[in-house]
């Protein structure tokens, strides 16, 4: 069917403005996703799927500037023992990594491009099957045409947490990246992600998680006020395999994190989670999809809002059971805690089931403090201001404790802390 | 220690008058139980002295060693040694009960401008209090009474009150929901912390709480008032007879 003319004119405007990398073995892969962006073409207001967020500044031929973030604290992951990683502006940044060597990992930029690579087979292919049945036009223009990213082929149990960092250091940066894990069977990988990455940043992971392996991923989004970004997480899990994720986004004007998994093999865990910190000129939209295609699968969804001054939250969350994928054990919670009547959060939680012996639960809800809660805190001696920030933090628990790993959950939380703090003066 | 005159309270949002004219002095060192039947005004009375939203004061007034505690936020009169024992006590999932218990303690020494106790310090104390109310490790680091049974959620308080050291406490139907054991365990844990600084205004239904905590003075409460006062021997009269023909001869 062809496309509407703005939506025609949008998306060729948008192509115009982008080079498609040349050669190497990712060219019949951009090929194929340049074509797949052409036939969806990028998204309009009316998709329904972009409802709640609005996608023209993701979209846009140009970028709308963003002054770069001058951060005030460490950064975060800065004292553990890593693998760094460093892109400016989304180019990696040889002198500020270490070196791409780590036992049991093979670590690749998808910038050398050569003829022959592992990745091949599964660059662009776990974000082709996930244009099934909601489109993400902006994943495939991702696909056609990343500059630059990290390829992992994870072999064995990876020592410590290999760690991707981003700079942004120009107000007009347009940054689009692509990396690809593959977990093979018996490995297990963290993998760390934070700092602004760019002006405008499009960002996807394909993950390809092999039978009785593993994959955890922790990111954290910001602090940077004026960030736009797009993202993408494709996975597909093997047989008793983990998959988790959690993402701690505060400020940014306008992100988008998608998230779609594939649990292919029996007895496979997937968990993804995320809180976000929202003041003011603030969106934050969550979209989640995941297919249960075999027995005896476990699937967590949980976010967590914070939102005052008129900011917004968005949860789209599909859990789609197969017919055979029977014994599935599905969960997701999207909760919003508002802290004044101007804040909104916009929720479709959605559940498909074709299967007949599955347990899955979802709820939504929006709420303020919970004044007995505050009360009780205040009455032993606690400071207002303590007393909330002390509720907040608790109302964000649950998704941070998604994060296996206590140091890392400890981290979380005092990121929050100093948000919370800074914003009560 | 704690001088209330003429206290008279309405609910913010209804014209409902719930206290009309409370008159009560509780001295330093003594135990006073409040009895009255429900809807008396007794819990009203707790939460209005500890600086609950949603009460109006119209008239009458409120001291805590001299201070205006009616003019204090919730905190202030935390901090100024005014202590109130949950009927209901709160659950509070996602904050740890000793993160809780040690920002409490440090908040109020804050604000008393006392310096702040180290978190080795708080340990060895908090550790020491929790064993003689049989309060576990695992008990102090799980959520502020989330799963906690009835009697473990009134432990809790009563832990809370042992390491704040408060001035004035007041408990508000500490013996609801406890079984006998449960009830002589709190009641051991409020007996240690008697002494001469400290007051006590106890709220309870039932005379039994009134066996292992025995007040100085009773007083019955209806229809907003304080109707009549007397010794520990008004509280076997009320188990006796009952709160009816108290409230007529009142009348």
């Amino acid at each position: 069917m062809a496309l509407p003319q703005p939506k025609l004119d949008a998306t060729e405007a948008r192509i115009a403005a982008l080079e498609l990398p040349e050669g190497g073995w990712s060219a019949p892969a951009r090929k194929d996703a340049l074509a797949r962006l052409r036939a969806m073409g990028l998204p309009h207001a009316r998709d329904e799927y972009w409802k709640y967020t609005r996608p023209e500044t993701l979209v846009s031929a140009e970028a709308p500037k963003a002054s770069v973030f001058e951060a005030d604290e460490a950064p975060i992951f800065g004292e553990r023992d890593r693998l760094k990683i460093v892109f400016v502006d989304g180019v990696f940044d040889a002198e500020a990594s270490d070196e791409l060597a780590l036992e049991g990992v093979e670590i690749a930029r998808l910038a050398d491009a050569t003829d022959i690579h592992w990745a091949k087979d599964l660059y662009g292919t776990l974000e082709a099957n996930g244009q099934t049945p909601v489109e993400r036009p902006l994943a495939a223009l991702n696909t056609a045409f990343a500059t630059d990213g990290i390829l992992m082929r994870v072999t064995g149990k990876v020592s410590k947490p290999i760690n991707l960092i981003y700079h942004h250091k120009s107000d007009s940066s347009d940054a689009i990246l692509h990396h690809v894990v593959k977990v093979e069977q018996g490995g297990d990988v963290t993998i760390l992600e934070n700092g602004p990455a760019a002006a405008r940043f499009n960002k996807v992971m394909e993950v390809d998680v092999a039978d009785r392996s593993g994959f955890h991923h922790v990111r954290t989004q910001g602090r940077d006020d004026e960030r736009r970004a797009a993202t993408y997480i494709f996975g597909r899990l093997g047989t008793e395999s983990t998959f988790k994720t959690f993402t701690l986004t505060v400020n940014g004007v306008m992100t988008r994190n998608e998230c779609v998994l594939e649990l292919n093999g029996d007895d496979a865990v997937a968990h993804v989670a995320g809180a976000c910190m929202g003041d003011g000129d603030f969106h934050h939209d969550d979209t989640v999809f995941i297919t249960h295609d075999a027995v005896n699968c476990e699937s967590r969804q949980v976010f967590k809002k914070v939102l005052r001054n008129g900011a917004t939250g968005v949860f789209q969350g599909k859990i789609l059971v197969k017919p055979d994928a029977q014994k599935t054990d599905g969960y997701q919670i999207s909760q919003s805690l508002l802290l004044d009547d101007d804040s909104q959060f916009l929720a479709k939680p959605e559940l498909e089931i074709y299967a007949d012996d599955v347990a899955c639960s979802h709820g939504s809800t929006s709420g303020a403090i919970d004044e007995d809660g505050l009360f009780y805190l205040r009455a032993r001696g606690l400071p207002r201001g303590i007393a909330e920030d002390l509720l907040t933090i608790a109302f964000i628990a649950e998704a941070v404790q998604e994060v296996e790993d206590e140091g890392l959950q400890e981290e979380i939380v005092e990121r929050v802390e100093a948000w919370l703090l800074r914003r009560r003066g | 220690m704690l001088e209330i005159k003429n206290l008279q309270v309405k609910l913010e949002e209804e014209d409902k008058q719930i206290l009309k004219g409370v008159d009560l002095t509780v001295e330093a060192g003594k135990v006073h139980a409040i009895m009255g039947p429900n809807g008396s005004g007794k819990s009203t009375l707790s939460y209005v002295l500890s600086g609950k939203d949603g009460y109006e004061v119209t008239d009458g007034s409120a001291e805590l060693l001299g201070e205006d505690l009616l003019d204090m936020d919730a905190e202030e009169r935390a901090a100024a040694g005014l202590f109130l024992a949950f009927q209901y006590p709160v659950e509070i999932p996602g904050v740890g009960n000793m993160t809780f218990l040690r920002t409490a303690v440090n908040s109020q020494r804050k604000a008393r401008g006392e310096e702040e106790m180290s978190s080795t310090e708080f340990l060895k104390v908090v550790r020491e209090k929790a064993k003689s109310l049989k309060i576990d490790a695992e008990m102090l680091k799980r959520p502020v009474n989330v799963g906690f049974s009835g009697g473990e959620k009134k432990r809790n308080e009563i832990l809370q009150m042992a390491m704040l050291e408060p001035k004035l406490c007041i408990l508000d139907e500490t013996d609801s929901g406890l079984d006998v054991d449960a009830m002589k365990l709190v009641a051991d844990g409020v007996n240690a912390l008697r002494d001469e600084g400290r007051g006590f205004l106890v709220i309870t239904h039932y005379q039994r709480l009134l066996d292992h905590i025995k007040p100085d003075v009773v007083h019955i409460m209806h229809d907003g008032r304080i109707i009549k006062t007397g010794g520990p021997e008004l509280a076997l009269e009320v188990e006796n007879e009952g709160y009816a023909h108290l409230i007529e001869e009142e009348a």
